[in-house]
């Protein structure tokens, strides 16, 4: 009882971290129906500039722990925005009249060039961050077990919380999130009624950009340590994560998160570490065959 | 303002694609400011598409269009909305997932935020049917009220000039009447410019000041509404035994 409550906190962490980078995938999927395989890569780069801010801001004398994660959070999140922001240009909307699989394919382009720069400009070696954040609670003792919530976990999962509250909120009530569900329902009638349609795709690429440079940071805080290749598999999993959920949907992106964390966390706990991978990815193969729209996602429905 | 006599809207030889085939063959066409002109001719003449070139959506490949004497031949689609032209579009296109509120929200898009109560107050008493409907989704109204919505949609901008593409289009006769009146009554009263396609060439050219016959990507004839209902192969071709 203890280890799996255990192994549940755990898993809330994990999935939280990968809710965090489906909803970037979901989002540009939403707009343009198409996958951006260099998210995954986005995710590592905002790890990265996370690292690389935390390491100036302590150059630059900041002491107080608290004061330096709000710093790096503000730093990478605006930095890998840009990189979004410049995928979608490169990538994207030079193809955008182009047939379906060239962004596409692109986009894969995008991933490799991405994660090459980082190799040749950080090195291919793991980079550890000392760990900053100290410190938990135990919940309860038992059996020789003690669960333990660790602070890093808590501020992972309430900043997560806080940012899919706050974007829910943009998406359902403000004029960009109008902007942006009007672009994802009927382009052509969006640009009629005198919405900027690249700009609103753009913004949508670099709000994805930036919550995955949370979750990049929330990434090297929790396991302290990052390479080049990250962005590959925790890509692949979020965008799991996302088709679990139902493409498309913000909800559903942060429950098919949180479900594979936990699946992965369970699987490793109960059956076999080595195995974790093949467990989510299990549970993509399973979700297309018998549900191909997701949990939460709505049935493409042919318009007449 | 425009300067006197010179047109609200005019298309000067415009030439338009899709792909390689030719939907407009060098069409002129002018409105005037306060005017209902309609479009008329038969599916597939090129109605729809010399709607959406006035938008760049194809953009004109030849020719020239004017807006109050600006040329927005080149412009992009989302600027030549800001320049208060609205679109009522073929197919109505009502955004399916957001309530219909939110539908008339976006068509204020490039009005001021100031405006907005007035506006939808505006759309709600020409409409009363959309005030009562006004939290239920786009995608479930029926076809008179998705009609209805989408000219509230275009209203929102406060327009100078309206397009509709045919309005009337698969609504029940009492509703085409309501509609059409509707019509009448924003160009006596708020003096707005309408340009309307029709395949119901009876109710249009009753309707409009002047009116134009599209075909097969060319304007064949135009004349005042009256004069065009007159003509014998008017009469053949869009009146008896077609659409009534």
């Amino acid at each position: 009882m203890e280890y799996f409550v255990q192994q549940l906190i755990n898993g809330i962490t994990l999935g939280s971290i990968y809710g965090l980078i489906a909803i970037g995938y979901t989002m540009v999927y939403g707009i343009i129906g198409m996958i951006n395989f260099a998210h995954g890569d986005i995710f590592m780069v905002g790890a990265f500039l996370a690292l690389i801010a935390f390491l100036v801001a302590v150059a630059a004398g900041v002491s107080s722990v608290p004061l330096a994660l709000f710093i790096v959070l503000l730093v990478s999140m605006a930095l890998t925005a840009l990189y979004g922001w410049t995928v979608e240009r490169i990538a994207y909307r030079p193809l955008r009249q182009s047939f379906r699989l060239a962004p596409l394919i692109s986009a894969i382009g995008m991933s490799i060039v991405l994660e090459n720069y980082v190799q040749v400009a950080q090195g291919a070696r793991v980079k550890p961050l000392p760990p900053l954040v100290h410190g938990g609670y135990t919940l309860f003792e038992g059996n020789d077990f003690a669960v333990r919530l660790s602070n890093i976990q808590i501020i992972v999962v309430i900043t997560t919380i806080a940012l899919m509250a706050g974007f829910s909120f943009v998406v359902a009530r403000t004029r960009l999130g109008r902007n942006m569900r009007a672009c994802e329902q009927d382009m052509k009638m969006a640009a009629l009624v005198g919405i900027d349609v690249d700009r609103t795709i753009s913004l949508t690429f670099v709000i994805g950009a930036a919550l995955a440079a949370v979750a990049g940071l929330m990434f090297l805080l929790y396991y302290g340590v990052v390479d080049f290749f990250i962005g590959f598999l925790a890509g692949v999993k979020a965008f799991t994560a996302a088709v679990l959920g139902g493409i498309g949907s913000l909800p559903g992106a942060m429950i098919g998160g949180i479900l594979i964390g936990l699946i992965e966390t369970m699987w490793s706990a109960y059956f076999s570490i080595e195995y974790k991978d093949v467990a989510a990815f299990g549970i993509l193969i399973i979700v297309l065959i018998f549900l191909p729209t997701g949990l939460l996602g709505r049935p493409e429905v042919e318009k007449v | 303002m425009t300067a006197p006599g010179q047109p609200l809207l005019a298309l000067r030889g415009v030439k338009a694609y899709y792909g390689n085939v030719a939907a407009l063959k060098g069409v002129d066409v002018e409105i005037r400011e306060g005017e209902i002109v309609a479009l008329i001719g038969a599916n597939g003449a090129g109605k729809s598409t010399l709607m959406m070139t006035v938008f760049g959506a194809p953009r004109a490949r030849e020719g020239e269009i004017r807006f109050a004497g600006r040329d927005i031949t080149a412009l992009p689609t989302h600027e030549i909305a800001k320049l208060r032209i609205a679109q009522s579009p073929e197919g109505r296109r009502i955004f399916p997932r957001m309530t219909v509120l939110e539908n008339l929200q976006i068509g204020g898009t490039v009005s001021d935020a100031a405006d907005l109560s007035a506006d939808l107050d505006r759309v709600f008493t020409l409409f009363p049917r959309l005030r009562d409907r006004q939290h239920q989704r786009g995608g479930t109204l029926s076809g008179g009220e998705q009609q209805m919505l989408a000219i509230g949609r275009a209203l929102m901008a406060r327009p100078r000039l309206i397009l509709l593409d045919e309005p009337s289009l698969g609504l029940a006769p009492l509703l085409v009447q309501q509609i059409f009146a509707a019509i009448r009554t924003l160009n006596e009263q708020d003096k707005l410019t309408v340009f309307l396609v029709e395949q119901n060439a009876h109710h249009a050219l009753k309707l409009a000041h002047r009116g134009y016959v599209i075909v097969n990507g060319e304007i064949s004839m135009q004349g005042s509404g009256r004069e065009l209902l007159q003509r014998p192969e008017i009469r053949a071709a869009y009146l008896e035994g077609g659409v009534r």
